[in-house]
């Protein structure tokens, strides 16, 4: 265990979150089923005119997506909070930047990835055009990370308060409106016939960004919340 | 290094809380003769605006408040910075006074940005850039507000918001040039300031309101961290001492 390197490392945490979240399936399933309760409430409020829907499927989804990444955050440290796991990882001598990048990678993969998989299904409810789906989901694909990892900050920041869940949101939300903006704009490009190449780049250049250092204050985060 | 000795000495928040007592009223003073100068100046020598009559006469207000808010915040976030690195508390205790004055300035500038909008573009609200990144400002402001409430330990508080506070200002600058970008993909400016030739007793009014508006930032917030003072220290020997704490 000593030779661990900082991939394996990464491994490791990754396929324990997974593990850790296949045993309580349900909790993934919420996030899930809250995101499609979301964009399927809104042509019951504003009205079934397929115009009007295809104009505002990509911000609708996008919304969406960014809060049911929020209603997941709470979930990403405090078990491991409650349980002292937490307190462990800290005293590892591994790094714990590497480590809370491989929680938030997982945290992603249990409440962003699918979102990106069945957002085509809800987009075609919109009437999106094919080319704008594809859009949409590459989009989705280069944002929902950022939104893991912005959250990040703010589920460590809010760790074991009362209140946190509301909290999260609050702090995060507005952090996070550059993704909500080229994300939707990505997609609003494709329909109005122009290159969503710019919207995407920028994502990814928001990606990158996040990487690096995201993380790294994550975990300073969670080292002044165990204080 | 003696001036640095020297410098240091009012750092610390028992010797710090007497200094600021004496000098709030050098600011608090300024701030009110130079608000009445200022409003005097903008209400009866500025003469009537050619395009936009007697609303204009808002904005004496409303730019000063604009730009502080966005100072305020910078500021804020630098004394959360000198907190969280050097762990110096008088630093974290600033950071926390400064908030509520920077949020207060950003809701001032929403609020009469909104009573000018009426008159001016038919509309209270339009999602200009300014406007919506206005609004995030505020957002963010009430994020480390909140924060720094709902947590009891003074000192966690304190390095959790800080840490808020510099993530908040690395956004900014990514905010308000995607909130810029998003404005001119949809629609044009629905207004253009392009009339730079100011009348100078415009001009003077404006001035005056601002310098007022910092001297007002420097004294409320030197009075509030007085009361923070208090407020955590109130275990300690000297403020047992104090004579108002008596």
């Amino acid at each position: 265990m000593n030779k661990l390197s900082l991939f394996g490392l990464l491994g490791l945490v990754i396929r324990r979150d997974l593990l850790l979240a296949m045993r309580r399936r349900a909790d993934v399933l919420t996030t899930l089923i809250f995101f499609v309760m979301v964009v399927s409430l809104f042509p019951l409020g504003v009205g079934p005119e397929p115009d009007m829907l295809r104009k505002m499927a990509a911000g609708v989804l996008w919304v969406a997506a960014l809060l049911a990444s929020m209603l997941s955050l709470p979930r990403m440290f405090s078990a491991d909070y409650l349980d002292g796991t937490l307190e462990q990882m800290m005293l590892a001598p591994q790094s714990l930047t590497m480590m809370v990048l491989g929680k938030i990678i997982a945290h992603w993969m249990l409440s962003g990835l699918p979102l990106v998989l069945i957002a085509p299904v809800l987009g075609l409810q919109f009437d999106m055009s094919v080319q704008a789906l594809w859009v949409l989901m590459l989009a989705l694909l280069l944002g929902t990370p950022v939104l893991s990892m912005i959250g990040a900050i703010g589920a460590a920041l809010t760790l074991g308060l009362r209140g946190g869940g509301v909290l999260v949101s609050l702090l995060v939300l507005p952090l996070c409106i550059p993704v909500l903006i080229f994300g939707a704009g990505a997609v609003e490009a494709v329909n109005s016939g122009m290159d969503a190449i710019s919207n995407l780049s920028l994502l990814g250049a928001f990606l990158l960004f996040a990487l690096v250092f995201t993380p790294f204050v994550a975990a300073q985060a969670l080292r002044i919340s165990m204080e | 290094m003696r001036l640095a000795i020297n410098w240091f000495k009012y750092s610390a928040p028992s010797t710090f809380y007497g200094l600021a007592g004496k000098l709030i009223p050098f600011f608090a003073w300024p701030a009110a003769i130079l608000f009445a100068v200022g409003l005097y100046i903008g209400f009866f020598v500025a003469p009537t605006d050619a395009v936009q009559s007697e609303a204009y006469r808002i904005m004496f207000i409303h730019v000063p408040a604009s730009i502080l808010s966005m100072f305020i915040y910078l500021i804020m976030a630098g004394y959360a910075a000198l907190g969280l690195i050097f762990k110096t508390r008088l630093s974290s205790m600033m950071a926390s006074a400064l908030a509520p004055t920077g949020a207060l300035f950003a809701f001032i500038s929403l609020w009469t940005g909104a009573l000018w909008g009426k008159p001016m573009w038919g509309a209270w609200w339009v999602w200009d850039a300014r406007l919506t990144s206005e609004l995030i400002l505020l957002f963010l402001y009430l994020g480390f507000i909140a924060l720094q409430a709902s947590i009891e330990d003074p000192r966690r508080a304190d390095r959790a918001s800080a840490l808020l506070a510099i993530v908040g200002s690395v956004n900014v600058p990514i905010i308000y040039y995607s909130v810029q970008w998003w404005n001119t993909l949809h629609q044009g400016s629905t207004i253009k300031f392009s009339g730079t030739s100011m009348h100078v007793a415009m001009q003077q009014s404006m001035f005056t309101i601002l310098v007022a508006c910092w001297l007002y930032v420097i004294a409320i917030s030197l009075a509030r961290v007085r009361s923070i003072i208090l407020e955590r220290e109130s275990n300690t020997q000297w403020v047992k001492e104090l004579a108002e704490a008596k």
